[in-house]
């Protein structure tokens, strides 16, 4: 019954190559293109930063050139204030958010499993969500004083209203069915919030942290605005009372480069905890 | 014939729309299913017939009438009744032979009675080899597969399926159907089965129930009387086939025009 030319064993033609199209609307990147244009996107800006400087064709008070960015680094690394506002703001943030996280994760379990913790929540979140956290900097050195509460107090106030919205939208997307087929197997509730809706919401809550943790460099330096006397945002304010453009630059990268270091913690301890996760 | 496993009593199911506007989904709807019989319940789409299997599988409130199960009023779920759903339920960061054992949650078995038990369900479905897979590595075919093993895993009286075909392509839907035949011909497990397939409902089924359109009422009853052991193609060859297709599909065209 089978033709010809399925029992016979055919040679294999010469192949085609697939043309690299670089513009193509939804077609995959060879990965070694998509890692040039970042690069290159990156590098042709510091050239243009430096071709901007060197041929001196803005003031460098305005913009200093990336060869006195880097002397500053060198020098605040040898004199040690580096490690000192690093430390301090390093130590700021992770505490401001995790105390965030660590309410918000209990309260936005609730909300997102029960109406009733919604309904009872919601609104006095969206009330506060709304709230300018930068308003709050004098309220909280009045009540709190100038110490590291008081940026504590900023990173939450920043934080937390956000974080609690977006837990309780994470384990709202867990998916109806899956709750429903646990009950078949005589699952209690409890039982289900925890052997299925958690490690289901789990990689939301994941992606939910990593961006919070990047807000919290925002507030951060709106916390050491004011009221600090060490910080990475400290270092930046001081600098512009002295119109130290150098220094601001330099702290806008250090903040820059540790914002970027966290992010991608999250990233790959996401593909490391959830493979399961199919990505597009 | 003796007592139903499953008897659906002057069921109710009305739903509260907006502005307190009434929706009745079900009216006044009996129905009964036999110890080891395949049931399918056919209807136009919006005719009630998930929503009759979710609150048969004690996942949807009744407004009013009975379901009961072995004896037992329905008053939610339980591990008496088995549910495999038309999306994929399988827990993506479980593999297979962790999705088929955690059914077995409840299960007061020793551990290697319930690997006897996984293994057996695995080998029933033809998963032998992807124990280890992850969802989603898996075809929709295999997925639903693996989600057949895990309700039958802890052995309930019954199984209520809604739509598990209904998500796959036209082929791996055949693949399925002469499994599900060939699992219940081994099993024979009660069956209480939801589709809007017409062809799939006569090659599983010993009755079919064709429902009405909304509000949802049982409109008529057809015995299958196709000999068993049945497979597809000569099931579907047989001029009993087609009669009955005529049948069902001429019902069910009624009502979709009603």
């Amino acid at each position: 019954m089978t033709s010809d030319a399925v029992s016979r064993q055919p040679e294999r033609p010469q192949l085609r190559k697939a043309p690299v199209r670089l513009l193509e609307l939804r077609a995959d990147l060879p990965r070694r293109w998509y890692v040039t244009v970042g690069v290159g996107f990156i590098s042709l800006f510091l050239i243009a930063w430096i071709g901007v400087t060197a041929a001196q064709w803005v003031v460098p008070l305005f913009l200093p050139s990336p060869a006195a960015v880097l002397a500053e680094l060198g020098s605040q690394v040898q004199d040690g204030t580096l490690w000192l506002d690093l430390w301090a703001s390093v130590y700021r943030i992770s505490v401001g958010w995790l105390v965030s996280t660590v309410l918000a994760l209990p309260i936005g379990i609730l909300m997102g499993n029960f109406q009733f913790f919604e309904g009872l929540f919601e609104p006095f979140v969206d009330l506060l969500r709304y709230m300018p956290a930068v308003a709050f900097v004098p309220l909280t050195i009045l009540w709190l004083g100038v110490g590291d509460t008081q940026k504590f107090a900023i990173l939450f106030i920043g934080i937390f209203f956000q974080e609690v919205l977006l837990i309780m939208d994470n384990v709202k997307n867990v998916p109806h069915d899956l709750i429903q087929v646990s009950y078949t197997f005589g699952l209690s509730k409890w039982e289900v919030l925890r052997s299925v809706i958690l490690p289901a919401a789990m990689p939301g809550i994941w992606d939910t942290f990593r961006i919070t943790l990047g807000w919290a460099w925002t507030y951060l330096v709106v916390a050491e605005l004011v009221a600090a006397n060490v910080g990475l945002g400290y270092r930046i304010m001081r600098a512009q009372r002295f119109l130290e453009t150098d220094q601001i630059i330099l702290g806008i990268l250090v903040i820059g480069v540790l914002g970027l270091i966290t992010d991608m913690f999250f990233k790959w301890s996401y593909r490391r905890l959830f493979p399961w996760v199919s990505k597009r | 014939m003796d007592t139903a496993k499953l008897a659906v009593e002057r069921l109710w199911k009305i739903y509260t729309g907006e502005k307190g506007r009434e929706v009745v989904a079900i009216q006044d709807l009996s129905l009964a299913v036999y110890a080891n019989e395949f049931v399918s319940l056919v209807g136009p789409s919006g005719c009630g017939k998930s929503t009759l299997l979710m609150m048969a599988a004690g996942l949807e409130p009744i407004s009013a009438g009975d379901i009961v199960c072995d004896g037992k009023p329905v008053t939610g779920p339980g591990r008496d009744r088995g549910m495999v759903f038309q999306s994929y339920t399988l827990f993506p960061w479980l593999s297979v032979a962790e999705n088929i054992r955690f059914a077995l949650k409840k299960s007061k078995l020793t551990r290697p009675a319930q690997d006897a038990l996984v293994a057996e369900h695995v080998r029933l479905v033809g998963l032998e080899g992807f124990e280890q897979a992850q969802p989603n590595q898996l075809s929709g075919g295999m997925r639903q597969r693996a989600a057949i093993a895990r309700a039958l895993v802890y052995k309930p009286q019954m199984l209520l399926m809604d739509e598990p075909f209904g998500a796959l392509d036209a082929q791996t839907r055949l693949q399925m159907q002469e499994l599900l035949l060939q699992v219940w011909q081994a099993q024979r497990t009660t069956v209480l089965f939801v589709t809007h397939d017409v062809e799939e409902a006569i090659l599983l089924s010993d009755r079919i129930y064709v429902m009405t359109a909304r509000p949802g009422r049982i409109k008529c009853e057809v015995r299958v009387d196709l000999p068993r052991p049945r497979n597809l193609l000569d099931t579907e060859s047989q001029p009993q086939f087609a009669a009955l297709r005529r049948q069902v599909l001429g019902l069910i065209r009624e009502e979709a025009k009603a």
